[in-house]
């Protein structure tokens, strides 16, 4: 199976290649992408550089262009699909149906990914996808179950790219705003999720506290691990309850259910965290590539140890199974 | 800036997003009869497990609101992934009545060139994706709350030219999320697939308040909405100004035909924000209210709010 | 990525850096700054208009406090003693091992946030960027320190590896893929 590692920076990107990535995906360094934090991503020559390090090496980059273009500043998100034909990427990641048009009508040989920002989420829309824009790939939305996506499989003629490692939307991608509900920053128009800039940490009586755009996120006592204070991994209280309403903050490791997923007819394995550090994806993807390369000679998947590397310190294999609802 | 030939600001209302029990929903459009709003979209939009309970409601108040000279829509659910709600979607296309789209999985089955509306949970952030859903029929389409005015403006004078009206979320508990996970059935301990439809008990949702108490969000099942009711009580003249065609208003529990009075009042010049401001405190569940995506630094903030500073504890 | 605690620093070597003097310290260190901001100009691309921040290293074994200032034409890090808080936009506290470990790409920041070996007060955003910027930068502090100090340079060689295997710190990259500037 192929391994869809994240990157970044171009240390990265480097780093995930040499450690066994069959494919690297990574952003150019504005508001086209997922994950537009700040110091993070590729200006146009480091990707072009990115690009042919990873080519010399067999390995493809594929360039996330997975918001939504802003009313009024289009022209940004078109260059950036024109700049990742001309560097050559070996396809754009897309969520936006403006943008799969353009895509579709001005670099017809350019692949075109569906993003999980898309959150296509059954054979029908999947199947609407690759007819209208000729998508080639879909990344499935964290919402659904081996079944599911074995049932997804059977009906529709596009390669299936899932994620199984790393942080966890509970929400259907691509269609939250409960980020910018909050800090006015979002993912579909920013980039950003419970973006960094207004977060705030407070040592308070109760333990540390974090607070996004002024609401209290949670408050870890000395010791616990600490989540990032993203919006739907908070502790809150409804009515008699305390607790994570939405969703406890624990990162996926889906290593378990690899060879599930590849008799569901899973093409591709995604490991999220861009905004993770070259150590991070250096360590995870080595222990990626070993799990499929164990599942290819038909041993077991290896124990993980990637515990410390996740959120909470805690793995959780998510939607994947049905009891997670 | 208004054309004077162009139809002022009409109202349109949403799906009803809650669980709510037949004879409430039949008492609900009863009243939606009377009251000064130009078109209702209907349907189950959250959750095909509560469908059953009232969909016998839907061909009585869809021919009650036509007589009334209502147009009617009927919603798709916002997030299809069972083969049951597949095949319900796909026989959307099939009723006499215009087709909300409100997960895209309903584009697959509908007929080119058969008329559609788009509902505010499509992403419709730009020009581009506006274009394209005119294109493929979209004869009115709700953009999604997070838009900022910029936004609308551009979109809203964009439909103009291409014959797609474009209606802004006008009130209501914002829908700031769609999960496969249903809350309702988490904070009750029970498995999403034996729900026990909990989320029946809380007719404008469940309120989620912080640690410290701030007032937040709320959960209804898979969905999870604002805790503030977004009103567009002070954006009335910007909204009209973009060129906005309509107002949609997401039901609520309570007077919900005499909100939407309120709102044709101010319209229409009748009453003043103040006026409406004062009446829909008292009206929405928590009294809370918010413009922010509209017009604001953040979606919970509220024009008539003091800086945002001192409304934050901890700060 | 290490599964062992963080090594703290030993508290003889501690002690040995209390009476240090702060000024040949800050020289040093200013020095040390100026040097990786020019060979390494992608530090200051991605930290952007965050350079102008102040930022404040609180290495809770160290007996004293460094606020590095990464902007503008003349970089600069400066030691402070504990007595007294400088004046800071964000700080970054946590052991001497875990800032080296992520500056040689040995340790993951958000992981060492995870488990608390890292907490970050005020501007988390300069932090976010000041992180990955000194990640993709690559850094190798043995291989600066003996560019500064050329003549010394057999010295270092000799010292550095038996200093870390003394302390524990990792004060080398410990990752370098084929292809990678030094």
């Amino acid at each position: 199976m192929e391994l869809v590692c994240p990157a970044g920076t171009p240390a990265a990107l480097r780093a995930a290649v040499e450690a066994g990535a069959h494919t690297i995906y990574c952003g150019f360094a504005d508001e086209t992408n997922a994950r537009n934090f700040p110091g993070l991503n590729f200006d146009r020559a480091e990707m072009a550089e990115g690009i042919a390090f990873a080519h010399a090496r067999r390995a493809k980059v594929l360039i996330a262009i997975n918001t939504f273009p802003h009313a009024g500043a289009e022209p940004l998100w078109h260059r950036a699909i024109d700049d990742a034909a001309k560097v050559g990427a070996d396809a754009v990641i897309l969520a936006d149906i403006g943008l799969l048009a353009y895509a579709a009508d001005r670099h017809p040989d350019l692949r075109r990914h569906l993003s999980v920002q898309a959150a296509a989420a059954n054979a029908d829309v999947i199947n609407f996808y690759a007819e209208t824009f000729g998508v080639r790939r879909v990344v499935l939305p964290r919402v659904l179950t081996v079944d599911e996506i074995a049932a997804i499989n059977r009906e529709i003629d596009v390669e299936t790219e899932v994620f199984v490692f790393g942080g966890l939307c509970v929400m259907a991608e691509g269609r939250c705003s409960l980020s910018s509900y909050a800090t006015g920053k979002s993912p579909n128009m920013n980039g950003v999720c419970s973006p960094a800039s207004h977060v705030d940490y407070a040592e308070e009586p109760g333990g540390l506290t974090a607070r996004l755009g002024g609401y209290t996120i949670h408050r870890t006592a000395k010791g616990e691990p600490a989540p990032y204070p993203t919006l739907c991994k908070g502790c809150f209280v409804s009515g008699d309850q305390t607790g994570h309403v939405f969703e406890d903050p624990a990162s996926l490791n889906a290593t378990q259910l690899i060879p599930a997923l590849a008799r569901a007819g899973v093409t591709a394995l995604k490991i999220e965290g861009r905004q993770r550090s070259r150590a991070y994806v250096a360590e995870v993807v080595r222990s990626f590539r070993a799990a499929v390369e164990a599942f290819d000679a038909g041993r077991a998947m290896p124990e993980g140890a990637l515990a410390k590397l996740s959120e909470g310190q805690a793995a959780t294999t998510g939607a994947y199974a049905k009891t997670w609802r | 800036m208004t054309d004077l030939d162009l139809p002022d600001l009409d109202l349109t209302v949403g799906p009803n997003p809650f669980f709510w029990d037949a004879a409430t929903v039949r008492g609900f459009y009863q009243s939606l009869a009377s009251a000064p709003v130009a078109r209702v979209v209907i349907g189950e939009l959250v959750c095909s497990k509560r469908l059953p309970f009232w969909q016998d409601e839907i061909a009585g108040a869809v021919e009650t609101l036509l007589a009334a000279g209502k147009s009617v829509a009927v919603t798709s659910l916002a997030l299809v992934t069972l083969k049951r709600e597949r095949k319900a979607t796909a026989a959307l296309s099939d009723i006499s009545l215009p087709v909300e789209v409100n997960d895209l999985t309903a584009l697959q089955s509908l007929p080119a060139g058969q008329p559609f509306w788009v509902g505010p949970l499509i992403n419709v952030y730009n020009e581009g994706t506006l274009r394209w859903l005119a294109k493929r029929g979209a004869t009115r389409i709700c953009l999604p709350p997070e838009l900022p005015l910029d936004s609308i403006t551009v979109l809203a004078r964009l439909g103009r030219d291409l014959g797609v009206a474009v209606e802004v979320w006008g009130h209501g508990r914002l829908p700031l999320a769609i999960s496969g996970r249903c809350y309702h059935a988490r904070l009750h301990d029970h498995a999403k697939d034996s729900c026990q439809f909990v989320c029946g008990l809380d007719p404008d949702g469940r309120d989620v308040e912080t640690l410290d108490g701030q007032k937040f969000l709320a959960v209804n099942g898979v969905q999870t909405l604002s805790q503030s009711t977004a009103s567009m009580a002070y954006q009335i003249e910007a909204l009209r100004d973009a060129g906005v065609a309509s107002l949609r208003l997401s039901p609520q529990s309570g007077d919900f035909a005499a909100i939407c009075k309120g709102y044709a009042d101010r319209i229409a010049g009748r009453i003043t924000a103040m006026e409406l401001v004062s009446y829909l405190v008292g009206q929405v569940p928590g009294g809370q209210l918010s413009d922010g995506f509209v017009k604001g630094p953040f979606g919970a903030h509220w024009s008539a709010a003091p800086p945002a500073k001192a409304l934050r504890p901890g700060l | 990525m290490t599964e062992k605690p963080l090594p703290q620093l030993p508290r003889i070597l501690a002690l040995a850096a209390k009476p240090l003097p702060l000024t040949p310290l800050t020289v040093m260190l200013t020095l040390l700054t100026r040097q990786l901001m020019q060979r390494h100009p992608g530090l200051q691309r991605r930290l952007g208009d965050h350079a102008q921040r102040r930022f404040l290293l609180d290495l809770t074994d160290m007996p004293f406090l460094l606020v590095l200032e990464p902007g503008g034409a003349r970089p600069r890090v400066t030691a402070h003693t504990r007595r007294r808080l400088p004046r800071h936009d964000v700080r970054i506290t946590g052991l001497t091992a875990a800032f080296l470990g992520m500056v040689h790409g040995s340790l993951d920041g958000d992981a060492l946030f995870f488990s608390r070996d890292l907490v970050v007060e005020g501007d988390t955003g300069a932090a976010v960027a000041l992180r990955n910027a000194i990640d993709d930068a690559e850094l190798d502090l043995s291989a600066e320190l003996a560019i500064i100090a050329k003549p010394l340079a057999p010295l270092l060689a000799h010292l550095l590896p038996a200093t870390e295997r003394i302390t524990g710190l990792a004060l080398h990259r410990m990752d370098r893929p084929e292809g990678a500037a030094l």
